[in-house]
């Protein structure tokens, strides 16, 4: 027979790793799947979730009160979402208790990310030069999508520290690389403008949020599903205005 | 030359993306062969003079079913696959086309690019949506067996 486990204990358990797949990009659809599996893991059938992007709401067995957890910064970490899918997948299978996987998870959330800054910068920059060829641009417009895509990428981490509302770091790194862009030119580096910049713009595209946008609307999560779309919305709008900006100037 | 070139660029991107999201570093690879297959589809048909809106639509579909072979295969969530292999055909040129004329003031040719930006949206989407009925009824008839 299974020891019984506290309700309090369960409750923590999913709330943690519920926050800890939400804060790291994954489908709330997923969050409140893997949350319920738990608790019916753990003998608690009854168990209900409401997630929203912004927070998460749980019940369970509608008698104890409900407890809310508000997730206001997000980032993308998709390992960290892998790893929490696979510590649920092995709670579900029975193969962990429920110490084991509070401190496991407690572990990955304290854990710090897998590639360093640097690393995402040059992958970034690395990306921009690729997207500049893929879109039809000449191999000559290869470096100055690298710098500019690079440089740019930097102002959306810096910028994203320093001011706390979120459109604007998108909205000031592609302005930022509107400008270097018709800058490099000027100089004789690269041949279209265009290219260089569609390429350089695309590590800043809300790829992530349009895929969750449309897998939420299709679990019929419609709340987030629309949520999100609109911040996508709002973060492809505050690119096309930062270049909008660029070209008026140049 | 152009087909290769085209083949490792995409694969490079796309690896480049799992990197940005934090893929797990095992999974990068495939990230990458998910992102230039999607891209190569697509190219074939804007090259072929084919629909576009119809090669994105293809595209996404055949990413997303081969992201959710990979997410059945290396009990990985699907998500990490399929949004590196998306966002190549994320309309970000189109979208950027149809700004600039709105700033210059070209009006007659920005909607009309916009309105097309947001029909390749939509084939992305509907793709998506496709492959997911398709693995949802592939799991019931086995369910059933």
């Amino acid at each position: 027979m299974k020891p019984q486990t506290s309700t309090t204990e369960v409750i923590e358990l999913c709330l943690l790793i519920g926050r800890i797949m939400l804060q790291n990009g994954a489908e709330t659809y997923r969050v409140e799947d893997t949350m319920t599996r738990i608790a019916a893991s753990y003998g608690k059938e009854e168990a209900q979730s409401f997630v929203t992007p912004t927070g998460i709401v749980f019940s369970l067995s509608q008698v104890e009160p409900s407890k809310l957890v508000r997730v206001s910064d997000r980032t993308t970490n998709l390992s960290h979402v892998t790893i929490a899918n696979n510590i649920s997948r092995k709670i579900t299978a029975g193969d962990l208790d429920i110490q084991a996987a509070h401190e496991q998870l407690t572990k990955l959330d304290q854990a710090g990310v897998k590639f360093s800054m640097p690393t995402q910068i040059a992958a970034a920059s690395l990306a921009s030069g690729c997207f500049a060829i893929m879109f039809q641009g000449h191999w000559s417009d290869f470096l100055p999508a690298c710098i500019s895509g690079g440089v740019g990428f930097i102002a959306l981490l810096a910028f994203h520290r320093f001011f706390e509302i979120k459109f604007f770091a998108e909205f000031l790194a592609s302005l930022i690389i509107g400008a270097l862009a018709f800058t490099l030119l000027s100089f004789g580096l690269g041949s279209e403008a265009d290219k260089v910049i569609i390429g350089s713009v695309m590590p800043l595209v809300p790829g992530l949020l349009i895929t969750n946008a449309v897998r939420d609307l299709m679990a019929g999560h419609l709340v987030s599903g629309l949520s999100k779309g609109a911040e996508a919305f709002l973060t492809a709008f505050a690119i096309g205005g930062g270049v909008a900006i660029a070209f008026s100037i140049f | 030359m152009l087909w290769v070139e085209q083949l490792i660029t995409s694969f490079i991107a796309s690896a480049a993306f799992g990197v940005i999201f934090q893929a797990p570093k095992s999974t990068l690879f495939k990230c990458g062969l998910v992102g230039s297959t999607g891209w190569i589809i697509y190219r074939i048909f804007v090259e072929w003079d084919l629909n576009e809106i119809t090669g994105t639509f293809v595209a996404s579909f055949v990413i997303a079913m081969i992201a959710q072979f990979f997410a059945r295969k290396y009990k990985t969530p699907v998500i990490v696959f399929s949004v590196a292999g998306i966002i190549p055909l994320v309309p970000g040129g189109l979208a950027y086309d149809a700004m600039r004329h709105f700033v210059q003031n070209n009006y007659e040719t920005a909607l009309p690019i916009s309105a097309k930006a947001f029909m390749v949206s939509g084939a992305i989407a509907i793709g998506l949506v496709l492959s997911e009925v398709i693995n949802q009824s592939v799991k019931k008839i086995r369910k059933r067996r």
